[in-house]
């Protein structure tokens, strides 16, 4: 049976991995190899790198990490932040992204999922949303955000993620950032509804404080994953804690990533 | 002398660091000729199957890859590798493969399905293999072992006794295959750390 993935998130600026509270205010936690090398020890089940300015300079930085983590590292490893065209996304994959999430270029060129679905295949093309609960006119409304959770675009969450799946997208990640960096728990009720509008894989982000926050949105969330950056890199919970209390609880996750010495005969 | 086949479908990279990860002799091929001068083949690939095939007849490999596999030299499919192996897939209509292994490629259909609420495709993470023929790019891999799976169409063999593994995704499909020489995998191995990396090491060993 499929088990249920736990994702760390290293989020990378300038070549270290960095995590903000609440978004903005970013902690240093370690360099990259560092990082992936230790959670690849502690059965991470996969790496999602995320480039967070962005820029020019330090996209060839992320390249960089990249490959050289996928020569040190054999597991599934995703790439996103500052994805333009398909180019960028040519680059990551030949760098050694399995994966590569895209989430503002989606909104900005709205052919972007469909024509990289189609060049590379759904299989590596992620629609990363991050979402907002906004009040307009009293009412509440899911809306999609751009640059980094700066700005609104007006567009619903459940419109979008249609459009994603109809587009090719082969896996959506979803963070609702009013629940990011919080600790408090992912946003159930909206993780769950985006799972069931759609049947692709959804990966819940943002809001992960214990293991118990995992259980719930693999569970009434209805995710296929769970990704966290936070409880991972300041060691208040390692990986192999959080999937013995899951499968504690019953969860399948894959246990048996001890690493033992390879026979070579 | 390893050949890894690069004919312009996906991550050649990582297939190529984890076989020198685990010491193996492995370079990057590119043509019949060198399909033919390598001691072992491996055939990766990743996206869709109707330009694959179409690549492979351009580049002149499907006949050097067929018989390569005739010859009894040691091959090894992952992914798309494995389903271009087979007679027929249905992807995106109807596309011939290289016919090295009877059977065909089908999509998931959970569409009627009892838990098809639940049941996602891609059919994307880790999943365990159930063992079935004591195939030797297992020895020292544990029955149930999980491994790294990303595809949407899975190989239906007509002979059923060349399946190696299956695996549970709403249906038990083939996931991965063994006949003589020939071994081919629907998961990958260079992304299942140390289990996959030790399927490597055993078919570098070969």
């Amino acid at each position: 049976m499929l088990a249920k993935r736990i994702i760390p998130c290293l989020d990378v600026d300038k070549g270290r991995v960095v995590k903000g509270i609440k978004f903005f205010d970013h902690r240093d936690a370690g360099s990259v190899e560092e990082c992936a090398r230790r959670y690849e020890q502690q059965g991470a089940d996969e790496l999602v790198f995320y480039d967070i300015t962005a820029s020019h300079e330090n996209r060839d930085l992320t390249v960089n990490v990249l490959s050289k983590a996928s020569e040190q590292v054999f597991m599934p490893l995703t790439v996103g932040g500052g994805i333009r065209t398909i180019d960028d996304v040519r680059l990551m994959l030949s760098s050694g992204a399995d994966k590569v999430s895209i989430n503002t270029a989606a909104v900005l060129d709205q052919n972007l999922i469909k024509r990289s679905a189609l060049r590379f295949g759904s299989q590596c093309i992620v629609l990363a949303i991050d979402a907002n609960r906004v009040m307009k006119d009293g009412i509440e409304k899911w809306e999609v955000f751009i640059n980094g959770g700066r700005k609104p675009t007006g567009i619903d969450v459940m419109n979008w993620v249609r459009k994603g799946r109809a587009d090719g997208a082969g896996e959506i990640v979803l963070n609702v950032m009013n629940a990011d960096g919080t600790k408090k728990g992912y946003d159930l009720e909206m993780t769950a509804a985006v799972s069931e509008e759609v049947d692709i894989p959804v990966v819940a982000s943002g809001g992960a404080g214990d293991p118990e926050d995992m259980y719930q949105v693999l569970t009434r969330g209805k995710a296929e994953a769970a990704l966290a950056a936070s409880i991972f890199h300041f060691g208040q919970y390692s990986i192999q804690q959080t999937k013995q209390y899951l499968h504690n609880k019953g969860i399948v996750v894959r246990l048996d990533y001890q690493v033992q010495p390879i026979s070579r005969n | 002398m390893i050949g890894i086949i690069d004919y312009g479908m996906g991550n050649l990279h990582s297939v190529l660091k984890a076989f020198e990860h685990v010491g193996a002799d492995v370079e990057i091929i590119t043509s019949a000729a060198q399909i033919d001068a390598a001691d072992k083949i491996v055939l990766p690939g990743v996206g869709a199957f109707q330009d694959a095939i179409r690549t492979l007849h351009e580049k002149e490999l499907a006949a050097a890859i067929i018989e390569s596999v005739r010859s009894g030299k040691c091959f090894l499919g992952i992914c798309l590798g494995l389903q271009l192996l087979f007679d027929v897939s249905f992807e995106d209509g109807e596309h011939q493969g290289l016919g090295i292994i009877p059977g065909k490629v089908k999509r998931f259909d959970f569409s009627t399905h009892p838990h098809k609420d639940i049941l996602k495709i891609p059919h994307i993470g880790w999943n365990s293999l159930k063992m079935r023929n004591g195939c030797p790019l297992y020895r020292e891999v544990a029955d149930g072992s999980f491994v790294y799976f990303v595809h949407s169409y899975y190989v239906v063999p007509d002979d059923s006794s060349v399946i190696a593994t299956t695996t549970e995704h709403g249906i038990e499909f083939v996931s991965s295959i063994h006949r003589e020489n020939l071994f081919a995998t629907q998961f990958h191995p260079e992304k299942s750390q140390r289990v996959g990396l030790q399927m490597l090491a055993n078919f570098a060993s070969l």
